[in-house]
């Protein structure tokens, strides 16, 4: 079956698939499965609101999508985006607490990305590292990172950041210097009235992302090193790649992506950090990479989706008390399962379609 | 009961669009040892699995013990009295050589019991055929040969009476291939029947009782070896004059290209694997390196390409010790750049990405060429124009950049290795077993090729196990055994006696 | 004396449903096929067995459901990495997510609780048992204690555990499906042509894998909390992961692993803003940390080497 087909008839099928299984549920729960799927489409994208929100949680999926998506290209599976997400948060917040009320904005910004990037980077640096050069499996330390990191922060969060005087572990709130601009005030600078999201500058950062990304992997020497040595590590090696190499800077790309999405969240929303802020979006990123078959194209519209579900599914839980958010973590549950460890399982059943159009 | 232990009837095997085995029928005397010969990819392999129950045929019949038997797998197979030892041994490393003859044939679901019985079993089999293996041994501490009279002592426990043996001397030095065929000759006088595949016609003419010629999938002889020569069996297996020649002048090497003193590799278990070399490849000639697989060949290449890091010694490239390269590059990219190109031995493993088209294997290895980028991006017509310029200059068929290289046929890929090898204009020239797995019309082409890079006065060094390649092309024949070079012969004395004799570590 | 005794009682309690899923763990990539998804059977094997415990009154129903629960999980990850010969890591993944998302889902339309499920009546958990003779050798001084305070008084689950143990360690080192199973998982070809089908002997690894794990889960919710709890597992699978690859994918060193991060995990508790003289409080989390620091080290082989089953993640695909 052609290529074109692979990249776009079975991703949809297999969405379908999923999204077959989470009606089959909803409906044996005892809700409409499509009086629910109407509540969740105009909750994301209805009025003007809910599309602000989608595009802000779509954002941080786009981010954790090519994170993931970079380590896929390298033959790499990263789970720790979570945990790489979170420690560029504490980058974030350290440059913040400390230069907030002393750097202009047009410094403190990108000094916090750089942060974010390097905190991110350094994270997944160490994976990258561990299995470069001892051979230690990346999905294992992964997961043990993303522990790791979770009770770094708890320890820092809880004994060293903390506002003071706070019962609830979280930070101060950051300073006006550090806030990226939200969108509606963005246009309303330009005279557009767009309706309150904390949807922000982030977005398009995110929307470069993919297009650097895009042209990195598929047209540059190291994309082409990234993707050889992620097929076939012995050819590269023979093409005079330095494949260990390669591996620890697709993790560190990898890991400053993920960072990205601790700017989206805290500079751009929240204006603090919490111990919760990540709240999952590393996760997401893998059915995100999975289901966008690790194209940015793909990534944007899985990340879409996904913004849309956790939108629409905000909005669907005003409505159907029933349904709650877990209910998306089941939907990303059935898309890793069956975009990712099932893939292809619908090909056999459908590439006899294709097959005349071929023998042409 | 009949005479015949096995017989296959008008078996039919298709896979996709290759038909692998085409109405091959076949008999089998019981009690004797019968050899199947063919080329790479005659049909050999494919009929034996069928045998032995990995493949179902298309269409066909077998016979064992004249009774119709369906084999459906392994298990089946095995029930049969069918045993079968790999090419590559199907053995448990971190297992002893007890437990890996038990395994699925443990006689109970306690293993003790089994165990011990087996040992006894052992005990009984060893001294019937002197294979002396110790059944405490772990296997991945023995051997090529040992592991390989392992694998026998498995089959034998499982009451094989038919042993089909799938190229069982690739791996062996001569003299473990003699006490292989004393075993094998023991085992035929034990009423065992024996099936040998291979391609070496001396093995044929010594050991077997008949042979089965096998060409693209068919059969075109069934005889007794006693009725033909070697040169009858060769002209069957190959259908034409197996004489390769490749017209050439006389060589005129100039100054030494490739310089190797003292180079040696030990491995991280102490083995020598290199054992100090001492060569020269001059400009101008072809220098082949003879001698079974896994006698070094391999790592020569993959350290003179920089792929691997000797322990000691030195190789200099027109007078500069490569050693001292400092460029900040994987070696292998630097010695590249240098003007040492390298066709490798395994195509499929290192010399392509066979996911990857056409138009990116082009420049596996070149992606850093200047002409290649502009700011940073690789210039896509760049790109295609490189290719379409193999394309035409080689032939590669189907012609389109865009296509999955993992898609062209095994002569048309090495055929972009090769296009892209040259293409830099290199000064040294690394090649492995140039025509494995390629038709025979892209033989020609790519030899033909070879020889041409020489009278332009490149180095070239050839390593291959076909010995008829090493002795067509080369100006001079170096003969590796153990990881020493055994022994240097020009090409006008070469004869397969003396580079035999060499290949089996007798040093001049 | 009383401290340490009820620091190891605790470290039985909390090593319990660890052991369990370090041996489904076992059994699964002995066979070579990677189990990450130990964290999701375990959880919904405590979401279905409470779920039945509650309905039915029945402990013993509670943990069928949860073995069943889990073993369908199972099947579905066989499915996936032996039939389909897909990624087994990502299949892992996607059963601890699609776990975290369907459990609270079912919970909260059934029970609503947010997701949990109601605390169980007394009849519909497992309890204590107190062994024979227990309270009459209670002030017999070190082997009464031990017996009368650490080995009686836990559940049924954790005697079935402790059984549990050295049966595992036979059927691997000692049975006909223990060679198998660890010629499988080292070389599924030399164990296909000696006619052993690597499928079978995968899917019955993945099975008892399964089982396992339900019970895992069950001792969690049906005994340990009374009821289940959204995430109550907490990570408790991989760091059952952790303890398999600190053991090196032997069962008795795994469990000593097991029995080692639950002892951590104790003290840990009872440190809790406990300053120590010399060095002041330390904080928790430096301690919960240990047996993923360590589980990193022993991966990298700065302290020892664990080399995994040589199989392992790769689908058998027949020869040629």
């Amino acid at each position: 079956m052609p290529r074109w087909a692979q990249l776009t008839v079975l991703p949809a099928l297999n969405l379908m698939a999923a999204l077959l299984v989470t009606g089959l549920v909803t409906w044996f729960i005892g809700e409409d499965p499509w009086e629910c799927l109407k509540l969740l489409v105009h909750g994301a994208f209805g009025y003007g609101e809910g599309i602000g929100y989608t595009l802000f949680y779509t954002t941080g999926f786009i981010f954790t999508g090519l994170a993931v998506a970079t380590a896929f290209h390298a033959g790499l599976f990263n789970i720790g985006g979570e945990g790489q997400a979170y420690l560029a948060g504490l980058g974030v917040t350290l440059v913040v607490l400390a230069f907030d009320h002393t750097l202009p904005p047009i410094v403190l910004v990108p000094l916090c990305i750089l942060a974010a990037m390097g905190f991110g980077a350094a994270w997944a640096f160490i994976p990258g590292w561990l299995q470069a050069r001892r051979g230690s499996h990346i999905v294992v330390t992964t997961i043990m990172f993303n522990f790791i990191a979770y009770s770094l922060m708890l320890y820092l969060i809880g004994h060293h950041l903390i506002e003071a005087g706070s019962q609830n572990p979280t930070t101060r709130e950051f300073g006006q210097n550090a806030w990226i601009p939200a969108l509606h005030q963005v246009a309303a600078g330009m005279g557009v009235t767009l309706p309150s999201t904390p949807l922000n500058l982030t977005f398009v950062m995110a929307l470069l992302a993919c297009a650097l990304f895009y042209l990195i992997v598929w047209h540059s020497r190291w994309g082409f090193q990234l993707r050889t040595v992620g097929v076939n590590e012995s050819a590269a090696r023979y093409a005079g790649m330095d494949v260990g190499k390669t591996i620890i800077i697709a993790m560190c790309v990898s890991g400053a992506l993920s960072g990205f999405a601790a700017i989206n969240e805290l500079l751009g929303s929240t204006h603090r950090m919490n111990v919760a802020f990540t709240n999952g979006v590393g996760f997401v990123g893998i059915a995100v990479a999975l289901m966008g078959r690790n194209h940015p194209v793909g990534i944007i519209l899985s990340a879409l989706l996904f913004g849309a579900l956790t939108q629409g599914g905000l909005e669907l839980s005003f409505e159907k008390p029933v349904i709650t958010r877990e209910m998306i973590i089941f939907i990303q549950g059935l898309i890793i399962l069956f975009c990712g460890a099932l893939e292809n399982l619908f090909e056999p059943f459908i590439a006899g379609l294709f097959k005349r159009k071929d023998d042409k | 009961m009949t005479e015949f232990a096995i017989e296959l009837i008008g078996i039919s095997k298709r896979f996709g669009t290759v038909l692998a085995n085409s109405d091959v029928s076949m008999k089998i005397a019981r009690g004797s040892i019968h050899g199947i010969i063919g080329e790479n990819g005659a049909g050999k392999s494919t009929l034996m699995s069928i045998l032995y129950g990995y493949y179902q045929a298309d269409s066909g019949d077998i016979k064992v013990n004249g009774q119709d038997v369906r084999i459906r797998n392994s298990q089946e197979a095995i029930n049969l009295g069918i045993g079968m030892v790999h090419q590559h041994f199907m053995l448990v490393d971190t297992f002893t050589v007890l437990e890996n003859i038990v395994l699925g044939a443990e006689g109970g679901l306690v293993l003790q019991q089994g165990m011990e019985q087996a040992r006894e079993h052992l005990k009984q089999l060893n001294r019937d055929y002197s294979l002396e293996v110790d059944p405490d041994a772990v296997v991945g501490d023995l051997g090529v040969g040992l592991q390989q009279r392992v694998e026998i002592l498995k089959a034998l426990y499982r009451g094989a009476d038919v042993l089909i043996l799938d190229e069982p001397t690739a791996v062996l030095t001569p003299q473990e291939a003699d006490h292989l065929f004393r075993i094998l000759r023991a085992l035929k006088e034990q009423g065992k029947t024996v099936i040998l595949i291979t391609h070496k016609l001396r093995e044929v003419m010594d050991i077997t009782d008949g042979v089965t010629v096998m060409r693209a999938g068919t059969v075109v002889g069934n005889v007794v070896t006693a009725d033909v020569d070697k040169e009858k069996l060769a002209d069957l297996m190959v259908g034409r004059k197996v004489t390769l020649k490749v017209d050439k002048a006389a060589a005129k090497p100039g100054a030494a290209v490739l310089d190797v003193r003292g180079l040696g590799l030990t491995d991280e278990r102490g083995v020598k694997l290199l054992d100090k070399l001492d060569f020269q490849v001059r400009a101008g000639e072809i220098v082949g390196i003879a001698g079974v697989s896994g006698n070094g060949q391999s790592e020569l290449l993959e350290v003179l390409a920089g792929m691997l890091e000797p322990t000691e010694g030195e190789i200099r490239y027109k007078g500069e010790d490569l050693a001292k390269t400092r460029s900040g590059l994987p070696k292998a990219a630097a010695w590249r750049r240098k003007g040492i190109a390298h066709v490798p031995e395994d195509r499929s493993r290192e010399g392509l990405v066979k996911a990857f088209s056409t138009f990116e294997n082009a420049i596996l290895g070149y992606q850093g060429d200047k002409s290649l980028s502009r700011r940073g991006l690789f210039s896509r017509k760049a790109l295609l124009a490189r290719t379409r310029e193999f394309i035409s200059q080689f032939d590669i068929r189907p012609g389109n950049p865009l296509l999955r290289v993992g898609l062209l046929s095994g002569g048309n890929q090495q055929k972009v290795v090769l296009a892209r090898e040259i293409h830099a204009n290199p000064d040294l020239l690394l090649i492995g077993q140039p025509t494995r797995g390629v038709d025979i019309g892209a033989i020609e082409f790519i030899h033909k090729r070879l020889v041409q890079l020489r009278d332009q006065g490149k180095a070239i060094l050839l390593v291959s196990v076909e010995l008829d390649e090493i002795l067509a092309l080369s100006d001079r024949i170096l003969v590796m055994a153990g990881g020493q070079i055994t022994g240097e012969v020009s090409a006008e004395e070469a004869d397969t006696v003396s580079l035999g004799l060499l290949m089996g570590g007798h040093k001049h | 004396m009383e401290q340490l005794f009820s620091l190891l009682d605790s470290t039985i309690r909390v090593a319990t449903p660890l052991i369990l899923a370090a041996m489904a763990g076992m059994f699964s990539e002995r066979s070579g096929v990677v189990d990450i998804g130990l964290e999701g059977k375990m959880l919904i094997a405590a979401f279905a067995s409470a779920a039945a415990a509650f309905t039915t009154g029945s402990p013993w129903i509670g943990m069928l459901a949860g073995i069943m629960a889990s073993v369908s999980m199972a099947m579905v990850h066989a499915f996936v990495s032996v039939t389909y010969n897909g990624n087994q890591l990502i299949s892992g993944m996607a059963i601890n997510t699609i776990a975290s998302g369907i459990t609270p889902v079912l919970g909260l339309a059934w029970f609503q609780q947010g997701g949990n499920s109601p605390q169980l009546p007394d009849e519909a958990r497992f309890h204590e048992i107190t062994l024979p003779f227990a309270d009459a050798l209670r002030d017999v001084p070190v082997l009464g204690q031990v017996y009368s305070k650490l080995i009686s008084g836990h559940s049924i689950l954790v005697y079935l555990t402790v059984l549990i143990i050295p049966l595992v360690s036979w059927v691997v080192y000692k049975s006909r499906f223990g060679l198998r199973l660890r010629a499988v998982g080292e070389n599924p070809h030399a164990a296909d042509t000696a006619g052993v089908s690597v499928a079978r002997v995968r899917y019955i690894s993945l099975f008892w894998g399964g089982v396992l794990c339900g019970m895992a889960g069950t001792f969690l919710s049906v005994y340990q909390t009374g009821s289940f709890i959204k995430e109550m597992t907490a990570g408790k699978g991989f760091l059952a992961l952790a303890a398999l690859i600190f053991g090196k994918w032997r069962p008795v060193p795994a469990v000593i692993g097991c029995l080692l991060f639950a002892f951590a995990d104790a003290v840990q508790i009872r440190l809790e803003g406990v300053a120590i003289p010399g060095i002041g409080q330390i904080p928790s989390q430096a301690i919960s940390v240990i047996p993923y620091v360590l589980t990193v080290l022993l991966l990298a082989g700065f302290v020892g080497r664990a080399v995994a089953p040589k199989a392992i993640g790769v689908p058998f695909v027949k020869s040629r």
